[in-house]
């Protein structure tokens, strides 16, 4: 009886607001819904025709007929490109006009990660390194949407955009020296080989647990919107990750959060054995940002100058109008998935030598070099050895270097040292000191 | 043997496949040969090599009771049992993270073409996802064992297992259940997992009324185990030790068995230290019975727990108020540990009975570090220096 009578009170109070608010003339809205209450108590003839849904949430118009939308409503996304597979423009007017210089810089680093890759892949097979996943074929991706962001732009990536990390200027040195975990590891040798992180280069430090970074990115995003530095963030991500909770909320809160970020969703086939088909069913990864009410774009990841192109774009619009970006670049994972995986077992040797033969972004871009004169057959051969020579110059360091001093076992686990890591840490010297032939002390930093 | 096994997790099955990652073949000429490097680097990889097994698997004898064995590792143990329960148990699937193919472990290994792609599936990459699923198929009233990938990558899925699962019995007053939820992780150190491919998470799960945590120790205990699990009317959570997929070998049962959860399993009779472990643990345990026999004269009576969630207090307690003395170890960070829960039952239990504090040897209070697992992981020396200082209190 009593919640009877307190609603009813309730809707009186209601109507009463609503016949104030329309007498004040008010906005749109609520004309309309004073309108309608009019309507009802006055018997005028009712045009239904004329009524619109008021849901909040949602604004279209009523059908009186059933129909389900089609789950291709959005399909057949189409692929941005700006060269063909031999490198040639397509339109002209889509052409970045990159100076030789840049294109140049952009080839001398697809081709190093490329050798760095195999040179640390082989290192794993052959027991010098404990891990490592090589970047084969998505090179283009990395290189183009690096080259079109602000070095101020923050990174969060997910494990599989070392090329990234490169183009910034990370040095060979430093991303053999994680992959070693050796004394000069910026992450001090906690982590696996390919966990690389730069404070200096604004490239957030890998964790494995998938997707996690997505959300993080908007809420960098948002913090860097705030602060009105002209900064974005961007965040990588593989079409695999995108299917885990954490990717819906990160795009579902950049977009109502209204952040500056580019999510670049790096869609290469596979996640680890499982093939696009049994990951989602939908047209890939860029229909979904319609439904975050976020702009999106499909493009060719292994045409690096699309790549860029649309990372520019995207990068220019969402710090100048704060809201986020979704740009999925269409690549293949030529290597195994990782040192772990032998992908023979999911894939055919034909699939995969398609695209390193026949689509390969590195090939790609040296057409168009070599189309315009930039890059000769002696430039090739020049750059193969002075590239090799570095990486291989780094590796040895590398390999030579102790490893960390296990005092940083304890360290960082808190911004202090507590009392009871403290007392831990104590105790575990003891231990070494006493039972010292059993601990591989010579190979660690004194 | 060892080393090569604890190696697996990263190396995989060697491919015979050479996928360069060549463009046009332009860089078709480097290879192998880029790595002949000098003398001092290969003598430094060596070293590197020298410590990478922690234990040595002991295996079981080979059990008689349940009709003709066959020699499988651990993960073969684990598809037998799948293999078992799928073909007795038409409303059985199982699903999880890549496991169409056989799974990053190999543990599914056949199972789709034996039995079918609507039976044996890959879900999208999302653990949440797949354990929510896998509690709506036992809902229904079907048997589900979900996969995930890693134990480390069960946090995804903490909710759907603590809120949901545990709780969908008592919250409505058994009309419905999830009981015919089984989930499976690989668990532990593997040499060089690091923060995220290493961790041992019973002690989350421990404090969840409604799961049973089990964690085998070999091949044999793995398919019975597991069995029991998957016919338990509770959901359960099965950790496979990693590092024990190709390490450890035994004869087993070619059929299906079980092997009665919530009971501990007295491993090796002693008078002198009760020895509690569980999972890869429990080999170390056995090593450091050996060296506190040889070494100290101590009698050590080993333990395997084995269930986690509902432990075994009797077996312990029993074993405790004969030897005065308890040890145990687990490789996951000591405080909030489980060690710390059966201290803690043994400590009120036992308390006249004890002749020295119960000692934990634990991983240390910190996530699990790559380069310095050798210093981290409660080894055999730790555990046999905790035993001397037992002995010697
Ligand atoms: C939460 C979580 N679940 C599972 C894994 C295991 N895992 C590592 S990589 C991977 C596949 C990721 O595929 P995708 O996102 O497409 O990236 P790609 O490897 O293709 O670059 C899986 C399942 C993980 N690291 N984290
Ligand atoms: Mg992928």
């Amino acid at each position: 009886m009593a919640a009877v009578r307190s609603m009813s009170k309730m809707y009186g109070l209601c109507f009463h607001a609503v016949r104030q608010t329309a007498g004040l003339k008010a906005s749109g809205l609520l004309q309309h819904r004073a309108f309608r209450a009019t309507v009802v108590h006055q018997q005028q003839p009712f045009d239904s025709s004329l009524e619109k849904p008021q849901f909040p949430g949602a604004s279209a118009e009523f059908v009186d007929h059933l129909e389900f939308i089609q789950p291709n409503v959005i399909s057949g996304i189409p692929v941005y490109r700006v060269m063909d597979r031999q490198g040639n423009i397509i339109n002209p007017s889509e052409d970045p006009q990159l100076s030789k210089e840049t294109v140049l810089n952009f080839y001398q680093k697809m081709t190093l990660l490329n050798t760095m890759d195999r040179i640390l892949y082989e290192s794993q097979r052959q027991g010098r390194i404990s891990f490592y996943m090589t970047n084969y074929g998505e090179e283009g991706t990395h290189v183009g949407s690096a080259a079109a962001l602000d070095p101020s732009d923050i990174v969060f990536g997910q494990y599989r955009e070392a090329g990234v990390l490169m183009y910034r200027g990370f040095p060979l040195d430093l991303f053999m020296a994680q992959c070693y975990a050796n004394a000069d590891d910026l992450g001090k040798g906690r982590q696996m080989p390919v966990h690389y992180g730069s404070k200096d280069l604004n490239f957030v430090t890998i964790s494995s647990p998938l997707a996690t970074q997505i959300p993080q990115a908007a809420g960098a995003a948002y913090a860097v919107k705030r602060e009105n530095m002209n900064r974005a963030v961007i965040c990588y991500f593989g079409e695999g990750a995108a299917s885990e909770g954490d990717a819906h909320a990160g795009f579902n809160f950049s977009a109502t959060l209204e952040c500056p970020l580019i999510f670049f969703c790096r869609n290469n086939g596979y996640a680890i054995s499982t093939p696009t088909n049994e990951q989602y069913r939908g047209d890939g990864i860029a229909a979904r940002g319609p439904g975050y009410g976020m702009l999106s774009i499909r493009v060719d990841g292994n045409d690096v100058f699309a790549v860029y192109n649309a990372t520019k774009e995207a990068r220019r619009r969402a710090v100048a109008e704060n809201q986020p970006f979704l740009i999925e670049a269409m690549t293949y994972r030529i290597g195994h998935h990782s040192t772990s995986d032998d992908s023979s077992a999911y894939r055919s040797v034909d699939e995969v030598n398609y695209w390193d033969k026949q689509d390969h972004p590195i090939s790609r871009l040296r057409h168009y070099m070599t189309a315009r004169s930039w890059w000769s057959e002696d430039d090739e051969r020049s750059w193969r050895k002075q590239s090799r020579k570095t990486v291989m110059e780094a590796f040895e360091k590398a390999e030579r270097r102790q490893k960390p001093n296990p005092e940083l076992l304890f360290t960082d686990v808190y911004q202090e040292m507590t009392p009871n890591l403290n007392k831990q840490r104590e105790s575990m010297w003891r231990h070494i000191q006493q039972y010292k032939e059993h601990y591989p002390m010579d190979l660690y930093d004194k | 043997m060892m080393a090569a096994a604890a190696r697996f997790f990263i190396r995989g099955a060697n491919s015979k496949l050479s996928i360069s990652g060549v463009a046009a073949g332009a860089q078709s000429s480097l290879g192998a040969s880029l790595l002949k490097l000098s003398a001092s680097c290969n003598s430094r990889t060596k070293t590197q090599r020298r410590h990478v097994a922690h234990f040595t698997f002991q295996p079981d004898p080979v059990p008689t009771q349940y009709g003709p064995t066959q020699k499988m590792n651990l993960f073969q143990s684990v598809t037998s049992a799948l293999d078992n329960t799928l073909a007795n148990d038409p409303t059985a699937v199982i699903f999880g993270e890549d496991v169409a193919f056989g799974g990053v472990f190999r543990c599914t290994v056949g199972l789709r073409d034996k039995y079918g792609k609507d039976r044996v599936f890959n879900t999208p990459l999302c653990e949440q996802g797949i354990v929510g699923f896998g509690i709506g198929v036992a809902v229904a009233g079907a048997t589900a064992i979900a996969e995930i990938q890693f134990a480390d990558y069960i946090f995804p899925a903490f909710d759907q297992i603590v809120n949901e699962a545990a709780k969908y019995r008592y919250r409505s007053g058994n009309l419905f259940d999830c009981g015919n939820l089984t989930i499976r992780a690989p668990w532990g150190c593997v040499g060089h997992g690091s923060l995220y491919h290493s961790q041992s998470p019973e002690a989350f799960f421990a404090h969840c009324p409604g799961l049973k945590i089990v964690i085998p120790r070999g091949p044999v205990q793995a398919k019975g185990l597991l069995l029991s699990c998957i016919a338990d009317k509770n959901p359960c959570i099965f950790f496979e030790p990693k590092i024990l997929y190709r390490a450890a070998v035994e004869q087993v049962p070619v059929e299906a068995y079980t092997i009665p959860l919530s009971q501990a399993d007295i491993l090796e009779e002693g008078s002198d230290v009760t020895l509690v472990a569980w999972g890869t643990q429990i080999h170390v345990m056995r090593e450091v019975a050996n060296m506190a026999q040889e070494k100290l004269g101590v009698s050590c009576e080993v333990i395997d727990l084995q269930t986690i969630l509902p432990w075994d207090v009797e077996t312990v307690c029993k074993s405790v108020a004969k030897t005065g003395r308890l040890l145990i170890s687990h490789e996951a960070p000591i405080t909030g540990g489980f060690a710390a829960e059966i201290s803690s039952t043994v400590q009120e239990e036992c308390f006249l009975n004890l002749e020295a504090p119960i000692s934990r040897v634990c991983g240390y209070d910190t996530p699990f570090p790559h380069i310095f697992e050798p210093f981290y992981i409660p080894d055999k020396w730790k555990c046999f220096d905790a035993i001397k200082r037992m002995i010697n209190y």
